[in-house]
C-alpha cells in the first residue's frame, strides 16, 4: 500500500502539487486524471523520486520515502516500480531488444542466456513479434509505447506507474494496452498507477479514480461515483465538455 | 608553421638573422599552444557531441527511464565518456604537437633558411622532460574539465530540442572560456612548482 500524504511540490515559485492526500490500494487499479499541466507527472514522478517533492510524505510499505537520500537505497525501492513514459523513453542507441532486457541486466540475477527467451516473451505479450532488431527510431508511436511497456514488464514490478498509456494510440490498441493492464492485476497482482485523459480506458481499468485539480485531489472514489457525481468539475472532464467552471477558470488565468 | 614564420621574421628583424626557431615553436607548442588547441578543437567537437547526445536522453526522459531500470546514469553515462576524455585528449595534444614541431622544421628549413640540425640542437638543448610534463598535466585538467561541463550540461538539460541547442552551445562556450582560464593558472601554479 502506497499512502500519499500531504504532498507538496514547487518548481520556484509554481506551486503544481498543493497537498496531495492519496492511498493507493495494493493489487489494485487506481487511475488518476486532470487535465493537462495538473501535476499528474508530477506526482507519479515523486512517487519514484525522480522528482523531489518540497514537503510531506509518501509512505511505501511502512517507510516513508522522501526521506531516504542514500542512493542504495533509493535503487532499492525503485526496484519494485515499473515507469511507463509517457513517450516510452527508449535508449535509441540501442536495439528493441536491448532495450527489453536492460532492467534485467541491472535489476535481477536473470542469467545471460535467458534474456532472448524473457524479450521475446514480454514482446509477445504486449502483440509485438520479430522486432528485436529494429532500431527505437524505425518504430511507430504505438510501437514504440508497447515496446517500452515490455521493457517495464521485463523486470517484473510489483507496482507500475503508466504515465498515459493510451495516449497516442489508435482505439483498438489503446484497448488492448487496457486489457493487458486488467491482466496483469488479475494475474500477478500487480499494483497499477494509472495516468490518463482517456475516460473510455479509465472507466474500463480503474478499481478507483482520483481526480487532480490545481495540485490537489478534487474527488476519488469508484468510476461508479463518477459516473454519478455531481461536482461541476469532474462532470465537465468526465463528459468532455468545453462549456463548465475548469474553462471559466483557464479563461480567468 | 605559422609560428615558425612569424617567430623567425621578427627575430630576423630584430638580430639579423633567425635564430632559436626551433625552441620557440617547440616551448610554445608543448607547454601552451597544443594543450588549449587541441582542447579547444576537442571541446567543439566532442563535447559538442557528449552534450548533444546526453541533452536528448535528457529531454526524451531516457535519463529518467535509467533511473528507473536501476542505473545511476552518473556511473552509466558519464564515467566513460570521462575516461574517454582523460585517454584521448592527451594522446590527441602529443599528435598536434609532433605535427607542429614538424611543421615548424619544414618552415625553418625551407622559409628561412634555418639548417634542419640547428632547429633540432635548439629544440634539444633547451627542453627538458619538465616542459613536456607541463604541457602534458594541462591536457589532462582539460580533459577533465570538459568531460565534467559536457556532461553537466547535456545532464541539466530541459525544454526540447530548442533545450538541446542550447545547452550544446553553453557548453562549447563554457568549456573554450575555462580552458583559457585554467590555462593561465595551470600555468602559474605548474611553474611555481617549477615545471
Amino acid at each position: 500500500m502506497i499512502k500519499i500524504v500531504d504532498l507538496k511540490k514547487s518548481f520556484g515559485p509554481k506551486e503544481v502539487l498543493r497537498g496531495v492526500n492519496l492511498t493507493i490500494e495494493e493489487g489494485k487499479t487506481t487511475c488518476i486524471l486532470g487535465g493537462s499541466g495538473s501535476g499528474k507527472s508530477t506526482l507519479i514522478k515523486c512517487l519514484i523520486r525522480l522528482e523531489d517533492s518540497t514537503s510531506g510524505e509518501i509512505i511505501v510499505d511502512g517507510k516513508d520515502i522522501t526521506k531516504i537520500h542514500s542512493e542504495i537505497k533509493l535503487a532499492a525501492i525503485r526496484r519494485h516500480f515499473g515507469y511507463l513514459f509517457q513517450e516510452g523513453a527508449l535508449f535509441d542507441s540501442m536495439s528493441v531488444g536491448e532495450n527489453v532486457a536492460f532492467g534485467l541486466k541491472y535489476l535481477t540475477d536473470t542469467p545471460l542466456s535467458e534474456y532472448p527467451k524473457i524479450v521475446k516473451e514480454k514482446l509477445a505479450l504486449v502483440g509485438l513479434k520479430d522486432v528485436e532488431h529494429l532500431n527505437p527510431s524505425e518504430l511507430s508511436g504505438g510501437m514504440k509505447k508497447r515496446v517500452s511497456l515490455a521493457r517495464v514488464l521485463a523486470v517484473n514490478p510489483k507496482v507500475i506507474l503508466y504515465d498515459e498509456p493510451t495516449t497516442g494510440l489508435d482505439p483498438i490498441m489503446s484497448d488492448i494496452i487496457s486489457d493487458l493492464i486488467i491482466d496483469l492485476k488479475s494475474k500477478l497482482g500487480v499494483t497499477s498507477v494509472v495516468i490518463t485523459h482517456d475516460m473510455h480506458s479509465a472507466f474500463k481499468i480503474a478499481d478507483y479514480i482520483a481526480f487532480l485539480y490545481e495540485g490537489k485531489i478534487l474527488l476519488y472514489g469508484t468510476p461508479e461515483d463518477f459516473r454519478k457525481t455531481d461536482n461541476p468539475y469532474v462532470k465537465q472532464f468526465v463528459e468532455g465538455s468545453s462549456h463548465g467552471p475548469i474553462q471559466m477558470k483557464l479563461k480567468k488565468d | 608553421m605559422v609560428l615558425a614564420l612569424q617567430a623567425g621574421n621578427t627575430i630576423g628583424n630584430i638580430f639579423g638573422e633567425p635564430i632559436f626557431v626551433g625552441t620557440i615553436v617547440t616551448f610554445s607548442l608543448i607547454r601552451e599552444l597544443g594543450p588549449v588547441l587541441t582542447a579547444v578543437v576537442v571541446s567543439g567537437r566532442a563535447g559538442a557531441a557528449v552534450t548533444a547526445q546526453i541533452g536528448t536522453m535528457a529531454v526524451t526522459e531516457q535519463i529518467d527511464a535509467l533511473y528507473t531500470l536501476g542505473t545511476n546514469p552518473i556511473r552509466y553515462l558519464v564515467i566513460p565518456r570521462m575516461f574517454g576524455f582523460l585517454l584521448t585528449m592527451p594522446v590527441l595534444t602529443l599528435f598536434s604537437n609532433l605535427f607542429g614541431v614538424i611543421g615548424g622544421y619544414l618552415v625553418a628549413m625551407y622559409a628561412l633558411g634555418v639548417p634542419g640540425e640547428v632547429y633540432m640542437t635548439d629544440i634539444t638543448t633547451f627542453m627538458d622532460v619538465d616542459d613536456f610534463l607541463h604541457g602534458f598535466i594541462k591536457s589532462f585538467a582539460f580533459a577533465f574539465m570538459v568531460a565534467t561541463v559536457c556532461c553537466y550540461k547535456g545532464i541539466s538539460t530541459r525544454g526540447g530540442a530548442e533545450g538541446v541547442g542550447k545547452s550544446t552551445t553553453g557548453a562549447v562556450v563554457t568549456t573554450i572560456v575555462l580552458i583559457l582560464v585554467l590555462d593561465y593558472f595551470l600555468t602559474a601554479i605548474l611553474t611555481a612548482f617549477g615545471i
